[in-house]
C-alpha cells in the first residue's frame, strides 16, 4: 500500500490532523478516488490545487502515473514560478 | 567544477547539445526588425487608453461617460459594466490558479479602487490626442477610503479593510470578521521545542524586503481586433499566449475557439507577463468601436498598474550545537500580495529552508492584501525574500559560533535520500556539488581590503515541467521547421533547435525554430516557473525521435528491408544488409525529397504534460566595499554557481545566471517602490527607480554544474528562477562585513547604510 503523507495544513484539515495514511492503489486515478472516499473533499484539493511527489519525483495533473506498492505519496501544494 | 554528461550517461557523442550556436532570433533583434507588442498596426486602428485611480483606496460613486462618447474621433468607452460580472470561479492558467472574480476586478475596478493607478474606465479613439482628452473628460465621483500599504500594518487590529468578505483561512477554524489576512500557511516538522533546548546557541532576526518590479524593458502591449461574427485576434507580448486567450476567454465568456492569440516578440517578462491587464479591455473597446484597438502601456502605468513582486517581513530564530548542526528553525513570513489576495509567500514557506536538513522547523506565511499593486511572479517568487531571512540568520548563527560560512552550509547541507522540508525525499539533486564548485574557485582566496566585505548564500528553486505541444517537420530539402506553444524570454528557439537537431543528425543552422499561434499548434502553458528548455524541450526530443523512427521506416521500405536493418546516423539512414542500398546511404534531403513516395510528408506533433522537473540550487559569493562617507556599496566581483543538470546552450544558461544576479543586486542595493503617504508611488519611472545598469556590475562568473536530471533526454533542469534567490542575502551579508552593521531592511540604499554607519559610530 502506498504511504502518503499530507504535512500540509489544508490537508491535516481535512484528515482530521492525521500527517501521513496507507492507501491500496496501482494508479494516481485511483489514489485520488480511494483519498476522496476517505476524506471527502481532500481529492478534489489535491486534484485541483496540489502536486504530488511519487517517491521524490514531483508530478502535477499525472492521473495515469503508476504507484509501486511500497510507493511513497507527498502531498504538497502546485507550484508555480516566475 | 565543470561535469559535463558524459558519453555514456546519454549513450551518444553529443555534437550539438552543449554547443554555443548564434540564436535564430538574434539578427532580428539586434537590427531592430523584431516585432514586439507596440510595432503591429492594421487598418482603421484605434489607440485604447485607460483612466486610471487617483486614489489608493475608495469607492466609486458615479462613472460618466457621455462627454467623453461625445468627442469626435471617440469611439468607444468603456467600464467595468462592459465586462461580465464572474463569480469567485479558480481557473487553472499558466502555472497556478487564478481567481477569476478578482483578475476581472484587477483589469477594471468594480465598485471599489483599491490601489492609485488602478484602471477604473478606457477609451478608444483615432488617435493619441484624442484618447488623452478623452480620459480627462470622463467624471468620476469617489468616496475615499483609509488606505494601508504596510504589510505589517495591514494586519494590524483597526486596518482599512479592502474587501469586506475576505475571511482569512487556513486558522483552523473559519473567522468571523473580515480581515486583510488572506491566508495562513503552515508547514512544521518535528519537535520544535525539544529542538531549541537541545541547541547551544540561538539567533532571533528579522529582515524586510521592498516591493520591486521585475522590470522589463518592453511594456505591456497588444492589439486586439474583434470581427462582426466574434472571431477575434489578439497580438500580444506575453509568457504564455494560450493563458492570454484563456483569461480573455473566461473574463469576457468566449469560446476559446473564437479567440486566436498571436505571440508578439518578448522584450522581457521575468514572471511579470503571466498574466492578462491589456488584452481583455482591447477586445472590448475593438467589439464596441468595429475597429481593431491596440493598447500600449507607458512605463508610469506599468510601474503603478502591474504586478511587482511583494514586499516581505521575515522573521527567523534558528538554533545550532556548537558543531553548526543547526538542530530548530523557526521562520514566519509576512508578505505583501497587493489589491488580491495571492502573494508567492506559500512559495516562500516551502523553499525557506529547502537548502537545509533541519530535523525540526516550523514555518508559518501570511499572504496580506494592500492598497498596491496586485502582485505577480518575479522570477522563483517568494524564494529571494525567504533566502534573505534564512540566509542571513545562517551567517550570524556561523558569526556566533566562529563557523566559516561555507563549513556551516556544508554541515547541514541536503543531499540525496534527505527529506525536503517541503515534503519529498531529495534525488538527483547537486546542492553538495555547488557548494564544493564555490568552495574550490579562487575568488575565496582573494584577500579583501579595508571596507570590503564579502558574503555567501545559497539558494533553491524547484522548477516545473507542464503542457506543451510540439511540431517538428521536414522541408522537402531535407531542413526541419521545429513549431512550438512557448514564447521564448531566454534563448529557447535556440535549445529547441539544438535538441531537434541533435536526433535529426544535422546541424543547427538547418533547423528552423519558431513560436506559433494559439490556432496553428495544440495547448502549451506559460514560459515560466523555468520549464520551458526541460518541457517543452522534451516534447522536442520525443517529436524527433519520432520522425527518425518514420525516417528508418521510410529507408527501409525503398531498400527493400526490414527497418530493424537500418540505423539513423549523422542526419542518414545506413542500410545494414550489404548489397541492398545502392549508394550505402539515404540522407534526410533525399527521404525529404522523396517523401510524396514513402507515405506523403514527414511531420509529427508530440503533446505531453512533463513530470520531473529537477530542483535547483545555487550559492553565491560576493565581494562589496563601502563608501564610508556616501554609504555607496560597489559590487567588486560576484561568482554564481549553479546545478544547471546540463546546460543545453551553455552561452545563454551563463546569460540566466548573470540576468538573476543582476536583477538580485537591484533588489538588494537600489530598488524599491517609495509611497507617499497618500499611498501614491513616487518613482514611477527608471530615472527614480534605478535599476542596475552595465557599469554598476562587475562580470558576474557563472560556473555551471552538472548533475543531470534523468527525466529529461539530455539531464536538462530549470535555470531561470534560482539566480535570483541569493542576491539578496548574499549583498546584506557582505555590507555587513564591510561595515561591521548589520542591515536588516533592503534596499541598502546609501542613505541607510551611512546612517547605519553613523549609528554605530555613536
Amino acid at each position: 500500500m502506498a504511504l502518503v503523507i499530507a504535512d500540509y495544513a489544508d490537508c491535516r484539515a481535512l484528515t482530521g490532523g492525521l500527517r501521513s495514511f496507507e492507501v491500496e492503489a496501482a494508479t494516481v486515478r485511483e489514489l485520488l478516488q480511494k483519498i476522496e472516499e476517505r476524506y471527502p473533499g481532500l481529492g478534489d484539493l489535491i486534484d485541483q490545487r496540489m502536486a504530488i511527489a511519487i517517491d521524490g519525483t514531483i508530478t502535477q495533473d499525472a492521473h495515469g502515473a503508476l504507484l509501486e506498492p511500497q510507493s511513497e505519496v507527498v502531498l504538497l501544494p502546485r507550484i508555480g514560478g516566475g | 567544477m565543470n561535469k559535463p554528461v558524459k558519453p555514456e550517461d546519454t549513450g551518444a557523442i553529443l555534437k550539438v547539445v552543449g554547443t554555443r550556436p548564434i540564436r535564430p532570433d538574434g539578427v532580428e533583434k539586434v537590427t531592430g526588425r523584431a516585432a514586439y507588442g507596440a510595432d503591429l498596426h492594421l487598418p482603421g486602428m484605434l489607440i485604447g487608453k485607460i483612466k486610471r485611480s487617483p486614489h489608493a483606496h475608495a469607492r466609486i460613486v458615479s462613472i460618466d461617460t457621455r462627454k467623453a462618447l461625445a468627442l469626435p474621433g471617440v469611439k468607444a468607452v468603456m467600464t467595468s459594466a462592459d465586462m461580465p460580472d464572474l463569480a469567485a470561479e479558480h481557473y487553472e492558467a499558466g502555472e497556478s490558479a487564478s481567481n477569476l472574480k478578482d483578475l476581472s476586478a484587477n483589469v477594471m475596478a468594480r465598485g471599489k479602487v483599491l490601489y492609485h493607478g488602478h484602471a477604473i474606465a478606457a477609451v478608444a479613439a483615432t488617435s493619441n490626442a484624442i484618447a488623452d482628452q478623452a480620459l480627462d473628460l470622463i467624471e468620476i465621483v469617489y468616496e475615499t477610503l483609509p488606505h494601508v500599504i504596510d504589510v505589517e500594518e495591514a494586519m494590524a487590529p483597526g486596518a482599512p479593510i479592502l474587501h469586506d468578505h475576505m475571511l482569512t483561512a487556513g486558522l483552523g477554524e473559519t473567522p468571523t470578521k473580515a480581515s486583510n489576512i488572506a491566508t495562513k500557511h503552515r508547514l512544521d516538522r518535528g519537535d520544535l521545542a525539544a529542538g531549541f533546548a537541545s541547541a547551544d546557541v540561538i539567533v532571533e532576526t528579522r529582515y524586510s524586503s521592498a516591493a520591486v518590479h521585475q522590470g522589463y524593458i518592453e511594456p505591456h502591449a497588444c492589439v486586439a481586433s474583434y470581427a462582426a461574427d466574434g472571431q477575434t485576434q489578439v497580438w500580444s507580448s506575453s509568457q504564455g499566449h494560450f493563458v492570454i486567450r484563456g483569461l480573455c476567454a473566461k473574463l469576457l465568456k468566449m469560446r476559446f475557439s473564437d479567440v486566436r492569440v498571436i505571440p508578439a516578440e518578448i522584450g522581457g517578462g521575468f514572471g511579470g507577463k503571466t498574466t492578462v491587464y491589456l488584452e481583455p479591455l482591447a477586445l472590448v473597446l475593438s467589439q464596441k468601436s468595429g475597429h481593431p484597438v491596440k493598447m500600449v502601456m507607458t512605463r508610469e502605468e506599468v510601474f503603478r498598474a502591474t504586478g511587482p513582486t511583494s514586499a516581505s517581513v521575515v522573521t527567523v530564530k534558528m538554533g545550532a550545537k556548537l558543531d553548526g548542526t543547526i538542530t530548530a528553525a523557526q521562520v514566519d513570513l509576512k508578505f505583501q500580495a497587493g489589491a488580491f489576495a495571492g502573494s508567492p509567500v506559500g512559495a516562500a514557506v516551502m523553499t525557506s529552508l529547502a537548502c537545509y536538513d533541519v530535523a525540526n522547523f516550523e514555518i508559518t506565511g501570511w499572504d496580506v492584501v494592500t492598497n498596491s499593486p496586485k502582485v505577480a511572479a518575479y522570477r522563483a517568487p517568494g524564494a529571494p525574500n525567504a533566502a534573505l531571512g534564512v540566509e542571513c540568520a545562517v551567517d550570524e548563527l556561523a558569526e556566533k559560533l566562529g563557523l566559516d560560512p561555507m563549513a556551516i552550509r556544508e554541515k547541514n547541507a541536503v543531499r540525496n535520500g534527505v527529506r525536503a522540508p517541503y515534503g519529498p525525499v531529495y534525488k538527483n539533486i547537486g546542492y553538495v556539488e555547488t557548494l564544493d564548485a564555490i568552495k574550490s574557485h579562487p575568488h575565496l582566496s582573494i584577500p579583501l581590503g579595508p571596507n570590503q566585505g564579502r558574503g555567501i548564500a545559497a539558494g533553491f528553486w524547484f522548477n516545473i515541467g507542464g503542457e506543451s505541444t510540439v511540431n517538428v517537420s521536414i522541408n522537402e530539402d531535407g531542413t526541419a521547421i521545429v513549431s512550438t506553444g512557448s514564447p521564448d524570454i531566454g534563448g529557447s528557439r535556440a535549445s529547441m533547435a539544438m535538441m531537434a537537431a541533435e536526433v535529426l543528425g544535422i546541424g543547427v543552422e538547418q533547423v528552423r525554430p519558431i513560436v506559433a499561434d494559439t490556432a496553428s499548434i495544440g495547448f502549451s502553458t506559460v514560459t515560466g516557473g523555468s520549464r520551458t528548455t526541460f518541457a517543452t524541450g522534451m516534447a522536442v526530443v520525443q517529436a524527433a525521435e519520432k520522425l527518425v523512427i518514420d525516417l528508418k521506416r521510410r529507408a527501409a521500405e525503398t531498400w527493400g528491408v526490414e527497418t530493424d536493418q537500418v540505423v539513423w546516423q549523422d542526419g542518414a539512414a545506413h542500410c545494414l544488409q550489404a548489397g541492398k542500398a545502392p549508394k550505402g546511404s539515404l540522407t534526410l534531403a533525399a527521404l525529404a525529397g522523396s517523401a510524396g513516395k514513402t507515405g506523403g510528408p514527414i511531420a509529427t506533433v508530440v503533446a505531453l504534460n512533463a513530470q520531473g522537473a529537477g530542483p535547483g540550487f545555487g550559492v553565491h559569493v560576493c565581494d562589496v566595499e563601502v563608501d564610508p562617507e556616501t554609504g555607496h556599496v560597489t559590487v567588486l566581483r560576484y561568482t554564481a554557481a549553479q546545478d544547471v543538470g546540463k546546460a543545453i546552450h551553455p552561452a545563454y544558461v551563463e546569460g540566466q545566471i548573470q540576468g538573476g544576479v543582476a536583477q538580485g543586486i537591484g533588489w538588494a542595493l537600489n530598488e524599491e517602490y517609495v509611497f507617499s503617504t497618500g499611498g501614491i508611488m513616487e518613482n514611477a519611472g527608471f530615472l527614480d527607480y534605478r535599476v542596475p545598469v552595465a557599469s554598476d556590475l562587475p562580470m558576474i562568473d557563472a560556473i555551471m554544474v552538472e548533475v543531470p536530471n534523468p527525466a529529461h533526454p539530455y539531464g536538462a533542469k530549470g535555470v531561470g528562477e534560482v539566480p535570483i534567490v541569493p542576491p539578496l542575502a548574499a549583498l546584506a551579508i557582505a555590507v555587513r562585513h564591510a561595515t561591521g552593521v548589520r542591515m536588516h531592511d533592503l534596499p541598502l540604499s546609501p542613505s541607510k547604510i551611512r546612517a547605519a554607519i553613523d549609528a554605530k559610530a555613536g
